[in-house]
């Protein structure tokens, strides 16, 4: 056994010791040691998706002493490893982007505690990336919830709290769900790890033996994550939570956490149930539907508010309905497309909170439209930042946007009785899309009016260099997401292969 | 009514109440407005899961998973994987209660109501203020 594969191990409890030893740091301490922490758990997982290309094949690792059908199990191939990488990469630049906001939104007190929830977060995140085991899967889902509470309500205001109790309550009902399918499954498998369960899946599926017991877990399971994830009609307390964290909390929260729980449930789907018991028992299509109302409604919400903050946090809703679209095509090339919206939107939105607060900070940190005007004159790099972000998330070409509505258009020519309809919604959706995102752009770049209300503070106040490397390195990771989009497809295809 | 069915439900009875108790816990965690019930809720729709999974793992005439008297013979013990799971489960479930409980008695002390839906209005009603 090679040392490198002892990695995706050393990044769990890495990030995980941190959080334990951040809790007697002082504050600036604490905030050293999880950038340290973000930066060695990301060289670690670039190190195991190194040696995955090299092998060509995934690998699974023995936690403990009890070998295969009884102990539990750490598992990394290709797409763990890209995807462990860019959550790495989306975590480290959103905590630098947010730093002094962090420093000044957060209680001088209570410092430490935001980096102990980061901490934990990302190590819930590696660990539901990596794992193999369902139960060690469902322990960490709820040490993700809790972590995204605290990250939520570390900011002691009113809306911040409303907003911490609500997604609490739709996190426990996914939760809750997502348990009692755990169950339901290990009652009719008899196992927890995935591989052996999917060797009695696929036994069952064959025998025909417990049909309806099988399509209540495939349902419950998809219900229960999707809710997690905040898939439309569960959605609505995507825009409270995101609007009204500290910056860095929004970026986390709807670039990587959310993202946590699909990744979780395409490996569920893959490695446990069978993508392809799912396409016979039609529930892909259910996914498929809501995704498809997702991107429409995300987009309709999005269009009415007039909060920026909210309005990015609607037109999330809409991107995880693409994903779910992606999902419900039935298609490998739709769950590939699927992946890379995934990668591009944690990217993209990630980049879109840490810019938009360079433009709040320069208009006396008010969020409205009127206010943001000429916003981008103000604060240039932020400006180009926000623009690149939202032509990224309307499908300009050069951008990761524009790659995965490609892949998700040519993935729906594969099926032939939804293909009009997905053509149809992704041209109304980035329609929609290009309404909201290019109005607010415009509102950026045009010039005040002399009859608009004079901004309270001085407003040429220069950006933290912590904020303009973050985002700089954004739009990087932007460009490269869409100009060198075929080595990472090719990553995904190869990992998805992997999985069976 | 299919004889059939009533027959299994009662054969199942321990299986049929949890699953009873979950679909209570779940709608009371979802639909009621007072937050402290929305706690009872989510304890009775996690107990629930715990009762379907301690049945599950229960088989009749055997033993606690405890090796005593150097009995090694597997025919003598329940499954000991099904108990496991139900003490990590209510480890999860009472950290998660603990959250909530202290997020309500933040918001109590803030808004003097635990109905979600008023408080809502009311954290509205204050940012607009300010």
């Amino acid at each position: 056994m090679s040392f490198v594969q002892n990695f995706p191990f050393f990044s769990i409890i890495l990030a995980m010791f941190s959080g334990i030893i951040s809790s007697v740091l002082s504050g600036k301490k604490a905030r050293n040691l999880t950038l340290m922490m973000i930066a060695v758990t990301t060289a670690l997982s670039a190190g195991t998706l190194m040696f995955c290309l090299k092998t060509g094949e995934s690998y699974t690792y023995m936690m403990g002493h009890f070998p295969a059908p009884w102990g539990n199990e750490i598992r990394a191939g290709v797409l763990e490893g890209v995807t462990a990488v860019l959550f790495g990469i989306v975590m480290f630049l959103s905590v630098t982007g947010g730093l002094d906001h962090t420093a000044r939104d957060v209680e001088e007190s209570k410092q430490n505690l935001f980096y102990i929830m980061i901490d934990l977060m990302l190590s819930s995140l590696l660990a539901l990336i990596y794992t193999n085991d369902l139960f060690t899967a469902y322990v960490f889902v709820e040490i993700n919830t809790i972590a995204g509470c605290g990250l939520i309500m570390i900011r002691q205001k009113g809306r911040n709290l409303s907003a911490a109790i609500r997604y609490m309550v739709m996190s426990q009902l996914g939760s809750g769900l997502f348990l009692i399918g755990l169950t339901l499954l290990y009652d009719v498998t008899g196992h927890l790890l995935m591989s052996p369960a999917k060797e009695s899946v696929e036994l069952l599926v064959a025998t025909g033996r417990y049909r309806i017991p099988l399509l209540v877990i495939m349902a419950v399971i998809s219900v229960g994550l999707a809710i997690k994830s905040g898939l439309y009609p569960f959605h609505y307390w995507i825009p409270d939570t995101y609007g009204y964290a500290t910056p860095t909390g929004s970026a986390v929260l709807s670039g990587l956490v959310s993202k946590g729980y699909i990744f979780l449930l395409i490996k569920i789907f893959y490695r446990v149930l069978g993508y392809d018991n799912l396409v016979g028992t039609h529930m892909v299509n259910v996914l498929y539907l809501f995704g498809v109302c997702g991107m429409i409604m995300g987009s309709v919400h999005a269009i009415s508010e007039t909060d920026t903050r909210r309005m990015i946090a609607y037109s999330s809703v809409a991107q995880i309905g693409y994903i779910y679209m992606g999902i419900g095509l039935g298609t490998t090339a739709g769950m590939v497309a699927s992946v890379f919206h995934i990668f591009a939107h944690s990217a993209t939105k990630a980049l879109l909170f840490i810019s938009a607060v360079g433009l709040y900070e320069v208009s006396g940190d008010r969020k409205d439209f009127v206010s943001l005007r000429g916003a981008a004159f103000r604060n240039p790099l932020a400006g180009i930042g926000f623009s690149i972000g939202a032509l990224s998330m309307v499908g300009f070409p050069m951008l990761s946007g524009f790659i995965s509505k490609l892949l998700f258009a040519t993935s729906a020519l594969d099926s032939p009785e939804k293909m009009m309809p997905t053509l149809i919604v992704l041209a109304v959706s980035t329609l929609l899309n290009a309404v909201y995102f290019l109005r607010l752009v415009i509102t950026l770049y045009s010039r005040r009016r002399p009859e608009d209300k004079p901004l309270p503070k001085q407003t040429t106040v220069r950006s933290s260099w912590a904020l303009r490397l973050a985002i700089i390195c954004f739009i990087g990771l932007n460009l490269v997401l869409g100009m060198s989009s075929q080595p990472i497809v090719q990553a995904i295809t190869d990992g998805l292969a992997m999985f069976d | 009514m299919n004889i059939n069915l009533v027959q299994h439900l009662v054969l199942n009875i321990e299986e049929t109440v949890s699953i009873i108790l979950f679909g209570i816990g779940f709608t009371i965690l979802l639909l009621h407005r007072n937050l402290v019930k929305k706690i009872m809720g989510m304890n009775i729709m996690d107990t629930a899961t715990y009762l379907f999974l301690a049945v599950k793992g229960y088989i009749t005439g055997r033993g606690v998973p405890i090796v005593v008297d150097g009995i090694q013979d597997v025919e003598a013990y329940i499954n000991p994987v099904p108990s496991g799971l139900v003490l990590t489960g209510i480890v999860v479930s009472v950290s998660s209660t603990a959250l909530m409980l202290a997020l309500t008695v933040r918001l109590y002390e803030r808004y003097h109501s635990l109905d979600l839906d008023e408080i809502l209005i009311l954290a509205k009603e204050e940012e607009e203020q300010i």
